[in-house]
């Protein structure tokens, strides 16, 4: 922090927006007003917006098979970075709030793989099965949330647990429930048309959206509005900047990171359940990994490691620089597994970005 | 207890009586007060033979002081000398396990920080009072942030809090121009201020400031030293924990000494001058003695 006030220090002699409204013995002439374009360059959120522009034209210039910027290709990778986004939003609301999950992806899986088994094995009504994915998301968000608050352990320790329990059952419960590594039938389900509408369908070609990319949307703008604009908002950055801080002035530390942790598990049985009900089926490995592309996208996107600082839009364009990449090496007739070796590099570049942008603006971080 | 009461209280009886009328709070000690009958027991705040230990460890012992509207009353120690276990014990954290303490007249013990606060019993921890990131509002209005609307568009009333923000840190002083900055931009002194100044503004009767002044340079400190000042003129009542005698000086209507977790000294500001202080804080006798074995 002492880093950024004196770094703002120095860059402004000779500033031209001086203020001129001040009374000349103003004390402290660090509390100076900051020009418009700075206070913009300082969000975190506009280097990711700029990261996301070379990275379109990158792939756009790269495309071998004249897809990528064909209203077909648009809307699929937007769709794939929908199922990023979403989780990437709810992350980047946790990790503010200065914890991260790690069982975030194979939850994903989870979520989905309960939904199918309930609806082809035991031949529940979609809606009722839905209702108990989301019965199970808080269960699990909430147990992730009070052992990390109880135990005082790391979340990394905690979710990392958790993430390896998940894992094992949803292979181990798949395995005996259907003989398989996969739950299929979901289009079978008693309600699947309502859900195939709500969840999984798309506008008419060629600008061919996904219903998730509208979610993706709601996400956005409900998580902003809460982040910004209400008090639990102003708490999940209280207690990620600063948890004791946050303690001493009243905020519920322990209720804010528990919902915070419920977020993230509900944002997960929202896409597992996209990727179920357009999919039709779900792989017992589904999601395992993904956790890293979240925490990539919120990074990516401004949001601190350490919490106290970050967007919903940035990890919004997070998610959207990874769903290009996903799909642009698909379409540049490239082998897919290289879009990890992009990612790693997004992820490096993408931060030193970030913090070179934030430098030449010269702001305090936000 | 009553009758042990030394005769502490008058030295600011006025000042204390002035503050709670102008407040318009507190009507039972700001009204007896006003009649000019002060005893110990118009006091808002007074510990008597307060101590605590922890296991076979005495952390506090014998402890007494009193904390009034329009006063300062200031704790000196060096590190180890209880000064923590006092704060943890006024602000709720511990309880005292001999002694009393009276709030407006009434033995409390406050089961735990929230107790404290609802008293009126704010503390500003020093390094723990607000959030770097964020900006200076969202701190100030933080964990009490005004809001409008209902039900699910229940939303933080952000222009209000800006208001308020700059408002109340003007009358300390301090010109905030754009309130969206970060705080962590602001000064050392400067944050202090807005802690101060934040429970002020939510209805503290008294204000405990943890070491205020030990991270900061001199002019820093000075300023804080001026808003303690200006706090107590409002009316507020300031506990001034620290180790420099002559920041106590300055500001402080009662001086309470603690060495080892026993009270060592306690003084009016009129029994006590400037070097007394300082050589009690310093070890009198034991700084002389170091003295000679250094050779000096």
């Amino acid at each position: 922090m002492t880093a950024g006030a004196s770094a703002m220090a120095d860059a402004t002699p000779g500033d031209p927006a001086a203020p001129g409204n001040g009374p000349a013995d103003r004390p402290d002439e660090r509390l100076r007003h900051q020009p418009l374009w700075r206070r913009i360059l300082v969000r975190p959120s506009v280097s990711a917006a700029i990261a996301a522009i070379v990275v379109f034209v990158f792939f756009a210039a790269a495309d071998a098979t004249g897809t990528f910027t064909s209203p077909q290709g648009v809307a699929s990778w937007m769709g794939v970075s929908a199922s990023y986004g979403i989780m990437a939003c709810a992350v980047s609301l946790l990790m503010i709030s200065g914890e991260v999950d790690l069982s975030s992806g194979v939850m994903t899986g989870s979520t989905g793989l309960l939904l199918g088994i309930l609806v082809s094995e035991f031949g529940w009504n979609f809606w009722l099965a839905f209702l108990a994915v989301l019965v199970f998301a808080v269960g699990i968000g909430f147990m992730n949330g009070m052992l990390v608050t109880w135990t005082r352990l790391p979340s990394f320790i905690v979710t990392l647990a958790t993430m390896f329990v998940l894992m094992g059952l949803n292979s181990g419960v798949t395995l005996a429930l259907t003989g398989q590594v996969r739950v299929g039938g979901i289009d079978e389900a008693a309600g699947y048309p309502l859900a195939q509408w709500v969840f999984g369908s798309r506008l008419d070609s060629p600008w061919a959206f996904t219903v998730a990319v509208g979610w993706w949307l709601l996400v956005i703008a409900v998580g902003t509005w809460v982040l910004q604009r209400t008090r639990q908002g102003n708490w999940i950055y209280a207690v990620g900047g600063d948890a004791n801080a946050a303690r001493n002035t009243g905020v519920p530390v322990r209720r804010t990171k528990v919902s915070m942790f419920i977020t993230v598990s509900l944002a997960a049985a929202l896409v597992g359940t996209i990727n179920a009900v357009e999919l039709t089926s779900v792989s017992a490995g589904q999601g395992t990994g993904f956790e890293f592309y979240y925490i990539i996208a919120a990074v990516v996107g401004g949001t601190l490691m350490t919490g106290g600082a970050g967007s919903v839009i940035g990890a919004s364009l997070g998610a959207l620089i990874l769903g290009m990449t996903t799909l642009g090496i698909q379409y540049a007739g490239w082998d897919s597994t290289w879009r990890f070796t992009f990612f790693g590099l997004i992820l490096f570049w993408a931060v030193m970005l970030n913090i070179w942008v934030r430098d030449r603006a010269g702001g305090g971080r936000r | 207890m009553s009758e042990q009461v030394p005769p502490l209280g008058e030295v600011d009886a006025e000042v204390a009586a002035v503050a709670a009328a102008q407040r318009g709070t507190l009507g039972a000690a700001g009204s007896s007060a006003a009649v000019g009958a002060p005893t110990g027991k118009d006091m808002y705040l007074r510990l008597e033979d307060v101590g605590k230990t922890f296991g076979s460890v005495v952390a506090l012992d014998g402890v007494s002081m009193d904390v009034n509207h329009g006063r300062v009353t200031c704790v000196l120690g060096d590190n180890g000398a209880g000064k923590s276990t006092l704060i943890k014990i006024l602000s709720g954290v511990h309880q005292n396990d001999s002694g009393t303490m009276y709030v407006a007249g009434q033995p409390t013990v406050f089961g735990s920080p929230k107790d404290a606060r609802d008293a009126g019993i704010a503390t500003v921890f020093q390094d723990l009072a607000t959030i770097p990131l964020m900006s200076v509002w969202r701190n100030f209005v933080l964990g009490r942030e005004p809001v409008k609307g209902w039900g699910p568009l229940r939303r933080l009333d952000v222009a209000q809090g800006r208001e308020i923000a700059r408002r109340e840190l003007r009358m300390f002083g301090i010109d905030l121009r754009d309130p969206d900055q970060p705080i962590g931009t602001l000064s050392g002194g400067e944050r202090q201020a807005v802690a101060i100044a934040r429970a002020v503004y939510f209805g503290a009767e008294v204000v405990i400031l943890d070491e205020p002044t030990s991270a900061l340079g001199v002019k820093q400190s000075g300023k804080v030293l001026k808003f303690v000042r200006d706090a107590r003129d409002r009316g507020i009542g300031v506990v001034l924990i620290t180790h420099n005698p002559h920041h106590a000086y300055m500001v402080g209507d009662e001086f309470v000494l603690l060495k080892r977790g026993r009270m060592t000294n306690r003084w009016l500001r009129e029994e006590v001058q400037l070097d007394e202080l300082v050589s009690a804080m310093a070890g009198g006798a034991e700084l002389e003695d170091l003295a000679h074995e250094l050779g000096a």
